[in-house]
C-alpha cells in the first residue's frame, strides 16, 4: 500500500492524525502520572517507617 | 463465601499484592489488542460511503468517550463501598478514578470536535453527546476541587464519595435533558456519529478491539494509582515495609 | 444516641419557628439574593438590545440564569450560622432524624429565599416583555424549579460546610448538577411567553423536584455529619 496515501486520509489528516496524536499523548501521561504517583507514594512511606524507627530507637 | 471475599479484598496488603500480580494482566492484554485494533481501523477497515476516511477518528473518540462514562461509575461504585462498608482499599479506588476519567473526557470532547470540523463544519456543534460530555467534563472537575479543598484524607474520601454518588445519579438526568433540549433547537443533525448497529465487521471489529483494549489499559492504570493511594492511606508498618521489600 | 423525647413533627416545626424568627430579624440578608436577581434580568437588556422581540426571545435565559445564580448566592445563609454557633452540631446529635431536620432547614431557606424570587419573578418578566398571559405559567416553572435549586445546591453547601473560601467551588459542584432544572425551566418559560401549553417541561420540572426532595436530604445529611466531625 502506498504510505503518502496513508498519511493524507483522503484529504482527513488534519483531522485525523491529530486525534491519534492526542489519544497517544492522554495515554502516555496517564501512564507516567500513575507510575509517579505510585513511586511517590512508595517514596513517602519509607520516609515514614524510617522515621518510625529513628522514633523508637533508645 | 462471598464476604470472605470481600472482606479480604478489602484489606489493604491482600489488596496491594493481588493489585501488583494483576497489573500485567491487564496492561500487555490492553497493548495486543490496541494495536490489532489500530491495524484494523486505520489499514484494514474501509473508509466509509458518507464520511470517507474522517470516519477513523471513531477508533480513539468511541473508547475514550466510553471511559469517561464507565470511569465515572467505577468511581461512584467505589465510593459508595468506601462510603457503606468503611473500606480504604475502596475510597483508594474512587480516588485513583478522577484523574484518569476527566482526561479522558478531555479527550473525548477533543476529538469529538476534531471530528465535527469537517463533519459538521464547526468545531463545537451543541449536540446532545458532546454538550453531556462537557457536563461530565465539569462533574469531575468538581469533584477534583472538592477532594482538593479538604486536607483530612479519610474527610476528603466521604466527601466525595457523596459527591460522586449525588453525580452518577445525576448522569443519566442531565443526558436526558440535553438530548431533550437539543431535539428542540435544531434540526436533526445530517451526519450523526456512527454507532455499532449500523457498521459493517470489518469497521466494528476494530472498534471493538479497541473498546476492550482501552478496558484493560484503565484497569491496569486504575490498579497501579490504586496501589499508590492505599500506601497513603495506611499506616500500618508491618505490611508497608513487606510490601515496599517486595516491590 | 438516645431516644427521641419529642415528635419528629415537633421538632421540625419548632425548628422552622426557630429559623424563620433569626431570618425575619435580619430580614435584608434574606432579601439580598432577590436584589441581585433583579439586578441580573436587568443587565440582559442594558448588555443587549432593547427591542421588545429580542427581549422576548432570551427572557427565559435571563430569568434563568438569575435565578440559578441568585440561589447560589442564597447558599450561604443556609449553614454558615448554624455551623459556626454549634447549632448544627446540636440538631446532628439530638436523635431527630438528622435528614428530616435538614429538609425543614432548607424548606425554611426556600421560603425565605425562593418564593420571594417567584414572587418578584412577574416584574423581571414584565420588564423582560413577557405577555400578561405567560405570568401563571411562569410563575408555576419558577415555583417548581426553585424549591429544586434549593434542595440541589443544599447538597453542595453541605459539602463545603467547613471549607474557607469556598465560593466559586461550591458554584463549580452545584451548576452542572443544576443544568437540567436550567433546561426544563428555561423552556417551560420560553412555551408560556409564546402562548403555548408547558404541560410537558413542568411535569419534568415537578418531577425534578419531587426526586430532589426524596434524594437530596440523605445526600444532604450525610455530607453535613462528614462536615461536622
Amino acid at each position: 500500500m502506498n504510505i503518502g496515501r496513508f498519511l493524507a486520509m483522503g484529504g482527513y489528516a488534519v483531522y485525523v492524525w491529530p486525534c491519534y496524536a492526542l489519544a497517544a499523548l492522554v495515554v502516555g501521561l496517564n501512564l507516567a502520572w500513575a507510575r509517579r504517583s505510585l513511586r511517590s507514594a512508595q517514596r513517602e512511606a519509607r520516609r515514614r517507617l524510617e522515621m518510625l524507627k529513628v522514633d523508637s530507637s533508645p | 463465601m462471598a464476604w470472605v471475599w470481600f472482606h479480604r479484598f478489602g484489606s489493604p496488603p491482600h489488596f496491594y499484592r493481588l493489585a501488583r500480580q494483576l497489573t500485567p494482566w491487564f496492561g500487555w492484554p490492553a497493548v495486543l489488542l490496541c494495536l490489532a485494533g489500530l491495524i484494523g481501523g486505520l489499514i484494514l477497515a474501509p473508509p466509509d460511503y458518507q464520511q470517507g476516511e474522517g470516519f477513523r477518528i471513531i477508533y480513539v473518540h468511541a473508547p475514550s468517550a466510553w471511559l469517561s462514562m464507565l470511569v465515572y461509575v467505577v468511581m461512584a461504585t467505589s465510593a459508595a463501598v468506601g462510603l457503606i462498608w468503611h473500606m480504604k482499599v475502596a475510597h483508594a479506588v474512587a480516588a485513583s478514578c478522577a484523574v484518569i476519567g476527566a482526561s479522558f473526557t478531555a479527550l473525548a470532547l477533543v476529538t469529538g470536535m476534531l471530528w465535527g470540523r469537517p463533519m459538521w463544519g464547526t468545531y463545537w456543534e451543541w449536540d446532545p453527546r458532546l454538550t453531556s460530555e462537557l457536563l461530565l467534563l465539569f462533574l469531575y472537575l468538581g469533584y477534583m476541587g472538592l477532594r482538593n479543598a479538604i486536607d483530612d484524607v479519610s474527610r476528603a474520601d466521604r466527601a466525595s464519595a457523596v459527591l460522586a454518588i449525588v453525580g452518577v445519579i445525576n448522569v443519566p438526568i442531565i443526558h436526558y435533558s440535553v438530548t431533550w433540549w437539543n431535539s428542540l433547537h435544531q434540526a436533526p443533525t445530517v451526519m450523526k456519529f456512527g454507532g455499532p448497529p449500523t457498521m459493517p465487521a470489518s469497521m466494528l471489529v476494530p472498534l471493538l478491539l479497541m473498546l476492550a483494549g482501552f478496558t484493560l489499559y484503565f484497569g491496569a492504570l486504575l490498579l497501579t494509582r490504586a496501589r499508590g493511594e492505599v500506601l497513603r492511606r495506611e499506616r500500618n508498618a508491618r505490611w508497608i515495609l513487606e510490601a515496599l521489600d517486595r516491590a | 444516641m438516645s431516644a427521641p423525647q419529642v415528635a419528629f413533627r415537633t421538632a421540625a416545626a419548632l425548628l422552622m419557628g426557630r429559623d424563620l424568627r433569626l431570618a425575619l430579624r435580619r430580614a435584608g440578608d434574606s432579601l439580598l439574593p432577590l436584589g441581585f436577581f433583579l439586578v441580573i434580568t436587568t443587565l440582559f437588556p442594558l448588555a443587549l438590545d432593547p427591542a421588545l422581540s429580542l427581549l422576548r426571545d432570551i427572557a427565559p435565559a435571563a430569568l434563568w440564569v438569575g435565578a440559578l445564580l441568585s440561589s447560589l448566592l442564597a447558599l450561604d445563609l443556609l449553614f454558615r450560622d448554624d455551623s459556626q454557633d454549634g447549632a448544627l452540631e446540636q440538631l446532628a446529635l439530638c436523635g431527630q432524624p438528622f435528614a428530616g431536620l435538614l429538609l425543614a432547614k432548607t424548606a425554611v431557606h426556600w421560603l425565605l429565599t425562593g418564593l420571594p424570587l417567584v414572587l418578584m419573578a412577574p416584574l423581571a418578566a414584565t420588564a423582560l416583555g413577557a405577555p400578561y398571559g405567560a405570568m401563571p405559567g411562569i410563575l408555576a416553572a419558577l415555583l417548581l424549579g426553585t424549591i429544586a435549586l434549593s434542595l440541589i445546591g443544599a447538597v453542595g453547601a453541605g459539602l463545603t460546610l467547613t471549607l474557607r473560601r469556598n465560593g466559586s467551588l461550591l458554584a463549580l459542584l452545584v451548576l452542572p448538577l443544576a443544568v437540567p432544572v436550567l433546561i426544563f425551566g428555561a423552556r417551560a418559560t420560553a412555551l408560556a411567553i409564546q402562548g403555548e401549553s408547558l404541560a410537558a417541561p413542568l411535569y419534568l420540572l415537578g418531577a425534578m423536584a419531587v426526586l430532589s426532595a426524596t434524594l437530596a436530604p440523605w445526600a444532604l445529611a450525610a455530607a453535613v455529619r462528614i462536615g461536622l466531625e
